[in-house]
């Protein structure tokens, strides 16, 4: 590589970070946007800089495509479908990977890396791994993709033998390598690809709905090891250090994600949680009452309360609720409520979902605190409203060691005064667990749709 | 013409000599060539390796600085830029012959812009909403 496309590639690798560190708040993110899009447009420019690179019409073309069908679609997109958005990008991303790879095996000359037929060792081995992981990103990202949209069941997809098979093709796959890395084959090369495709889907289909947030986070990490992959096979440093960066970031994401389920990265990848209703401990409620409450009554409760925390969940998106509960919030304001929002880790189908929901529906970002920074206040608060959650308030994930939340940090609703629930029915959380908060003396449930519910509270308070 | 047979032996003994002297120097260049050539995707990989491990550092520490509210931008984001794969893609589709590696190429092109123009979309989307208290 010659020495100023190097130094230009270094810079746009600079962009990227400052991107990534504007996050670090909503006010520097903007900012920290725009770096990206410049490192971006730096790395770009200067690959058509190249010498080698001189076929510059079809490679408009290709970029106008995909360009025009990547604006189109995050353009339209409704906010409570990002989870399955980003799953597609990811996809995208994967798929990418394998074909450049794919390009570098059938022209490596292009790259520096010898002749087809006898490729350097090294490069076959890097090769071969941002390959298989591009493949599995790809496949195993629309597995995530149709669990989101609902295209598929979100329960999980378990068979006898099934991590036994897994890691047996795993295996597989690694004698696969050696044997590209030996013959310089491309039947490997193709066995390699689809062995990871299938490797792919079978990896992500024993995990259930509610833990997709983590397997989101894990398909962005890949995406972004597929990237150092490649990067060390076209001995890249722009791509090792982007595809470090990101590849970081969805551990990070992964790790946070797990921790706000009190559970271990391998419990959750090994799949096969929530997927049959679970007794918690045996302890039937069969003898205890729930209460059970109008609109009118919410309004009267919310009317007489000085503060109100909300705890909003994934019942929330589904019911496309968050611009009533905002209106809600702010009749509440005009009333001399104070209202703010609570958002537990692992609320919704994807880290910040919640966040991002509230935010369009122009609640503050300043009215909007996570667990650690709320939860020591809901002694002191008159109310807490929980709209569209379930496991992330479940009492049980504190006091019944036989739970299989026990452990999880929870939002602790439950010390409030009084705890408003809007439900559909009694059925249980993702995780399959009944909710012993419903027969709390201090719970009030709202059987409802999570919109109507809002809309109707807010009649009542303006009635 | 006896003069002109010896005169010609020697213009030949002459040139054969001064080939096999290029062709002792070539020899020596490609053996350089051939000590350096390992040698040098040797120092790649370890400064490819020295690259990662410094670029996890970073990355590491910048994630953890992101503030959870922000925790959906960051994926999006860093999904548009893990797209910088497009510049092996573009490497792949530049050269103006036209084959199989050149297709895989503009493929590639083609999907890594769909993530980077929909990424930095969805994400400016994103930012967009985040607004402090009036």
């Amino acid at each position: 590589m010659e020495t100023w496309s190097a130094l230009a590639y270094l810079v746009a690798a600079i962009f990227f970070i400052l991107a990534l560190r504007g996050l670090s708040s909503p006010a520097s993110a903007r900012a920290g946007l725009r770096f990206g899009v410049i490192g971006m447009i730096i790395a770009v420019a200067t690959t058509l800089a190249l010498p080698s690179v001189i076929s510059f019409v079809p490679i408009a073309g290709a970029i106008a495509i995909g360009g025009f069908i990547g604006a189109v679609v995050a353009l339209r997109i409704q906010m409570t479908a990002l989870p399955q958005l980003v799953a597609a990008f990811h996809s995208l991303v994967g798929l990418a990977a394998v074909f450049v790879a794919a390009a570098a095996f059938t022209n490596p000359a292009a790259y520096g890396i010898g002749v087809p037929g006898a490729i350097a060792t090294g490069s076959l081995v890097e090769m071969s791994l941002g390959t298989a992981i591009g493949a599995v990103t790809f496949t195993g990202s629309i597995i995530a993709f149709a669990k989101l949209q609902g295209l598929v069941s979100g329960s999980p997809v378990v068979f006898k033998g099934q991590h036994v098979l897994n890691a047996a093709l795993g295996v597989i796959l690694i004698a696969f390598i050696v044997w590209l890395v030996i013959s310089n084959a491309t039947v490997a090369f193709l066995l390699i690809v689809l062995l990871s495709l299938l490797l792919g889907i079978l990896i992500i289909i024993p995990i259930g709905g509610a833990d997709m947030p983590v397997v989101v986070s894990m398909l962005n990490s890949y995406s972004g090891w597929a990237a150092c992959g490649i990067g060390f096979t076209l001995e890249n440093n722009l791509l090792i250090i982007t595809g470090s960066l990101v590849g970081s970031s969805g551990a990070i994401l992964s790790y946070i994600m797990c921790k706000g389920m009190n559970r271990s990265f391998f419990n959750v990848i090994l799949g096969g949680f929530g997927g049959e209703a679970v007794m918690a401990g045996g302890a039937g409620h069969a003898d205890k009452s729930v209460k059970s409450g109008s609109a009118e009554d919410a309004a009267f409760i919310l009317r007489n309360a000085s503060s109100v925390i909300i705890v909003p969940g994934y019942g929330m998106a589904v019911a496309q609720a968050q611009h009533a509960l905002r209106e809600m919030g702010d009749t509440l304001k005009k009333e001399g409520v104070r209202v703010r929002y609570a958002i537990h880790p692992v609320a919704g189908r994807m880290p910040g979902h919640m966040n991002v929901l509230l935010a369009e529906a122009n609640v503050p970002y300043d009215e909007v605190l996570e667990l650690d920074d709320i939860n020591r206040d809901f002694p002191q608060t008159d109310v807490a409203f929980v709209i569209g959650a379930n496991d992330i308030t479940n009492p049980a994930a504190k006091n019944n060691p036989a739970s299989p939340i026990y452990g999880m940090p929870i939002l602790d609703v439950e010390r409030a005064n009084t705890v408003l629930f809007i439900k559909r029915s009694m059925a249980s959380g993702y995780a399959g667990i009944e909710n012993e908060l419903f027969y709390y003396d201090n719970t009030m449930m709202l059987f409802g749709d999570a919109k109507k519910m809002c809309e109707d509270i807010i009649k009542a308070l303006e009635g | 013409m006896d003069q002109t047979l010896p005169s010609a032996v020697d213009e030949l003994k002459q040139a054969v000599e001064a080939l096999s002297h290029k062709v002792d120097l070539l020899y020596g260049q490609a053996a350089q060539l051939a000590a350096q050539h390992p040698g040098a995707a040797q120092t790649f990989l370890v400064m490819g390796i020295t690259v990662f491990v410094l670029a996890l550092f970073v990355g590491y520490y910048v994630v953890w600085h992101v503030t959870p509210a922000l925790h959906s931008p960051l994926m999006s984001v860093t999904n548009a830029i893990s797209s910088v794969i497009v510049v092996g893609a573009l490497i792949a589709a530049g050269p103006a012959v036209f084959g199989v590696s050149k297709v895989f190429g503009l493929v590639a092109v083609a999907l890594a812009s769909v993530n980077i123009f929909g990424g930095f979309i969805v994400t400016q989307r994103m930012l967009a909403m985040f607004r402090k208290k009036k």
